[in-house]
C-alpha cells in the first residue's frame, strides 16, 4: 500500500494547495514552515503541546452513544466524538493552542486571527490571554451581528474585535483584513489561521494540531465497541475539524469519510456554501482548491445558517482527497441542520453547534438505511451556546 | 512583441525615468477605462498598469479594494479588460500595457486562452500579485513564448535568495513595493529605498520600479533619483473616486501631468 505523506515539500496536495501569496509574505512562510518543521519533531514542543491540551483543554474528549438519537433513527448506532466539551467549546482550541506556543517559541509578541463563527476567534483570544499575548481578531460585520456573544467572550478575554465592512462583509473578507495586517505588521505578528486553508504550512500544521481528535478515536473506538466505525462524519466549513478527524483514518480504506457541507436553501437556489459539492477549482486565500466562484473567476457570496461554515474556499487537502475518492462530500440544507440541531437537544440534552448540526443531519439520514451493527461517528465539533439567537429567531422568537 | 524594453532604452538614454500610472479597469465606468488611457499617455505615462478588478483584493487598501467593487459592480470582467487594451491599441501602438491583478480570473479563463487573448489584444506584461514565480513557471512561459513580459514584485522582505528566484522569470521590469503593507498605505521610507535598490541590482538585471506609497509629485521626483520607474496607484485611484461624472480622465490628465514635470525637473 502506498503511504500517504501528503503535502509535498512545497505545500502541494495533487495539483492543490501551494503558496499563492503576494511577495512580502513569502519570507514570512519561509520562516514560519522552517520553525513548524522543527518544533514538531521536538519533544519537549511536543510534550509541552500535550500537556496544556490535557490540563487546559481537557483532552482527550470522550465518545458518547447518542442511544435515543439512534433508537429514533432506527438504523445504524450514531456516536459522537465530544468536542463540543473542550475549553472553549469548539475544537478549535487545539489548532490555536498549537499555532500559540509555536509563536511563542518564534518570539511573536502579537497574534492576529479571522473568525467566522466567533469560535476560532475565542479560542484565539483565549490562548492570548493564556500566553500573555496582544490579540487582534478580525470578523466580518454581518457575523459580528449574528455570532453577539462570542464578541462579548473575545472582548472578556482581552481582544480587540474588529468589524470587517469590506465585500460580503463574512468570514472570507475577514481572513483577507487579516491577511492586509499580517502584510503590515510581519515582523512581530503571528496569523493564527483558523482552519486548513490559507498558505502553505498552515494546512498541513492546522490538520497536525487538529488531528488528536482522529487519533483518540483510533483508541477510544475499539474501547468502545470493539472496531473502528463504518463511517467517519464531520461538517465541512474550511475544513479543519473534518480532516482532525479523516487524517489518522486515511489508511483505514475499510473507513468511510464523509465531509458534510452547508447546503444553505437548497444546492439548486445557488445559496449555499457547498464548496466541494458545487465549486470549481482556483486560487484564493493563499492555495489552489475549489471555490464558490462565477465564470469570470469572481468569488461568489455564499449563504449557510452556521457562520462558520460561510466560506466560498475549502482546505486544499480536502479537494485531493475528493478528488482521489478517499473521502467524500455531501450537502446539508439549513432546514435539515435545525432539525437534526432541536433533535440532539431533545433526545441527548446536547446543544451542539449549527456547524456540527450538518454532520448529525447526514448521519440522522444516513443511519435510517443502515443494519443496527454498523457504526457511524460524528465529529460534534462544538457546542451551540453562540447559535442561541439564530435559532430563536428562525423559531419566530427573539431572546 | 513586448513594447516595455524599448521604453526603457529610450528613456535611458535621454536621461528620464519612467513613469507608471495604475488605475482599475471599468472604475468608474466601463466607458471611461479606454479614454482614462489616453489620457494618462498625454499626461506623460510611459507604461500603464490596468488593474484587472477582483473580489478579494488581498493585497490592496481600501482605496483600491473600493474601485475593484466599483468594477465589479458595473460587471468589468478579464475579458472585458483584454477588449479595453485592444480598443486603445486602435490608436496607441506604442505605449507598453501591464495587466495586474490576482491570479483567479486567469485560472477561470484558463493559462492557454489567456495568453492567447491578451498577445491579440496588445498587452505588454502581466503582474499577478499571488502567483510568486515558484507557482506560475507554467503561466509565465505561456506569456514569453508569446512575447509577453513576466512582472514580479520585491518587497522589504525579499531575501538575497529570493531576488535570483524572481531574477530568473522576471522580465520586463521588476517593481520594487516600498513598505510592508497594502497599496495605498502610509507613505514610503526613502532611506529604506535607496539602500535597498543597489541591493536588488546585484541580483536582477532589469529595470527597477518602485511604487506602493508615493502620493505626491515630490515624492516621485526623489524616488525617480534613485530608481528606473515610479509607479503610481492609490492616488489616482483616489482622484477617479472624487471626480464627478465624466471628469475623471481630465483631473488624471492634470495630476500625472504634473508628476511628469516633477520627476523630470532637474534635481
Ligand atoms: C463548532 C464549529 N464547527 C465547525 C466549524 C467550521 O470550521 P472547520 O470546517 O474548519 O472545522 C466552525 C467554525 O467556526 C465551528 O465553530
Amino acid at each position: 500500500m502506498q503511504m500517504y505523506d501528503l503535502p509535498d515539500r512545497k505545500g502541494h496536495f495533487g495539483p492543490y494547495g501551494g503558496v499563492f501569496v503576494a511577495e512580502t509574505l513569502i519570507h514570512a512562510l519561509d520562516e514560519l514552515r522552517d520553525a513548524y518543521d522543527s518544533l514538531r519533531h521536538d519533544r519537549a514542543f511536543v510534550a509541552e503541546y500535550e500537556y496544556e491540551l490535557k490540563h487546559y483543554v481537557g483532552r482527550p474528549s470522550p465518545v458518547y452513544f447518542a442511544k435515543r438519537l439512534t433508537e429514533k433513527c432506527a438504523g445504524a448506532q450514531i456516536w459522537l466524538k465530544r468536542e463540543d466539551l473542550n475549553h472553549t467549546g469548539a475544537h478549535k482550541i487545539n489548532n490555536t493552542v498549537g499555532q500559540a506556543l509555536v509563536a511563542r517559541h518564534m518570539g511573536k509578541k502579537r497574534i492576529i486571527a479571522e473568525t467566522g463563527a466567533g469560535q476560532h476567534g475565542v479560542a484565539s483570544a483565549t490562548v492570548a490571554a493564556r500566553y500573555g499575548m496582544q490579540c487582534v481578531v478580525y470578523m466580518g460585520s454581518e457575523d459580528v451581528q449574528r455570532q453577539a456573544p462570542n464578541v462579548y467572550r473575545m472582548k472578556l478575554l482581552g481582544a480587540t474585535v474588529v468589524p470587517v465592512e469590506s465585500g460580503s462583509k463574512t468570514l472570507k473578507d475577514a481572513l483577507n483584513e487579516a491577511m492586509r495586517d499580517w502584510v503590515t505588521n510581519v515582523e512581530d505578528t503571528f496569523y493564527i489561521i483558523g482552519t486548513v486553508a490559507g498558505p502553505h504550512p498552515y494546512p498541513m500544521m492546522v490538520r497536525d494540531f487538529n488531528s488528536v481528535v482522529g487519533r483518540e478515536l483510533l483508541v477510544q473506538m475499539p474501547e468502545a465497541i470493539g472496531k473502528q466505525p463504518d463511517a467517519v462524519l464531520a461538517c465541512v466549513g474550511g475544513g479543519s475539524n473534518a480532516m482532525g478527524a479523516f487524517y489518522p483514518y486515511i489508511p483505514h480504506k475499510q473507513v468511510r469519510l464523509i465531509g458534510v457541507e452547508a447546503g444553505g436553501l437548497g444546492l439548486h437556489t445557488g445559496k449555499h456554501a457547498a464548496t466541494l459539492c458545487a465549486g470549481k477549482p482556483g486560487v484564493l486565500h493563499g492555495n489552489r482548491t475549489y471555490l464558490m466562484q462565477d465564470d469570470n473567476g469572481q468569488i461568489i457570496e455564499t449563504h449557510s445558517i452556521s457562520a462558520g461554515l460561510d466560506y466560498p474556499g475549502v482546505g486544499p487537502e480536502h479537494a485531493w482527497l475528493k478528488d482521489t475518492g478517499r473521502a467524500e462530500y455531501v450537502a446539508v440544507t439549513d432546514d435539515e441542520a435545525l432539525d437534526a440541531f432541536h433533535a440532539l437537544c431533545r433526545l441527548e440534552g446536547i446543544i451542539p453547534a449549527l456547524e456540527s448540526s450538518h454532520a448529525v443531519a447526514h448521519a440522522m439520514k444516513m443511519a435510517a438505511s443502515m443494519s443496527t451493527d454498523q457504526v457511524l461517528l460524528v465529529n460534534l465539533s462544538g457546542r451551540g451556546d453562540k447559535d442561541m439567537n439564530t435559532v430563536a429567531r428562525h423559531s419566530g422568537l427573539s431572546l | 512583441m513586448s513594447r516595455i524594453p524599448a521604453v526603457f532604452k529610450r528613456l535611458h538614454g535621454a536621461g528620464r525615468k519612467a513613469l507608471i500610472p495604475f488605475f482599475t479597469a471599468g472604475d468608474p465606468d466601463k466607458g471611461s477605462t479606454v479614454p482614462i488611457l489616453h489620457a494618462l499617455v498625454r499626461a506623460g505615462a510611459d507604461i500603464i498598469e490596468l488593474g484587472v478588478p477582483f473580489s478579494d483584493p488581498m493585497a490592496d487598501g481600501p482605496v483600491i479594494q473600493r474601485s475593484s467593487e466599483r468594477a465589479l459592480r458595473n460587471g468589468t470582467t478579464l475579458r472585458d479588460c483584454l477588449g479595453f487594451v485592444a480598443e486603445f491599441r486602435a490608436t496607441d501602438t506604442i505605449t507598453p500595457v501591464v495587466l495586474m491583478g490576482y491570479a483567479n480570473p486567469i485560472e477561470a479563463m484558463g493559462y492557454d486562452a489567456f495568453a492567447d487573448s491578451a498577445a491579440a489584444s496588445g498587452v505588454d506584461g502581466v503582474l499577478v500579485v499571488d502567483y510568486p514565480p515558484e507557482e506560475s513557471a507554467e503561466l509565465h512561459d505561456k506569456l514569453k513564448s508569446r512575447g509577453m513580459d513576466s512582472i514580479f514584485l520585491l518587497s522589504p522582505t525579499s531575501v538575497d535568495e529570493r531576488m535570483d528566484d524572481v531574477a530568473r522569470l522576471a522580465s520586463g521590469y521588476v517593481y520594487y513595493v516600498s513598505l510592508k503593507g497594502v497599496t495605498g498605505s502610509a507613505s514610503l521610507d526613502l532611506d529604506d529605498v535607496k539602500s535597498r535598490i543597489p541591493r536588488i541590482r546585484a541580483h536582477v538585471n532589469l529595470p527597477i520600479g518602485v511604487g506602493f506609497g508615493i502620493r505626491d509629485a515630490q515624492t516621485a521626483h526623489v524616488i525617480a533619483g534613485v530608481s528606473d520607474a515610479v509607479v503610481i496607484g492609490s492616488r489616482l485611484v483616489q482622484e477617479i473616486e472624487s471626480s464627478q461624472p465624466g471628469q475623471a480622465a481630465g483631473n488624471l490628465e492634470r495630476l500625472v501631468s504634473e508628476i511628469r514635470r516633477a520627476m523630470d525637473s532637474p534635481a
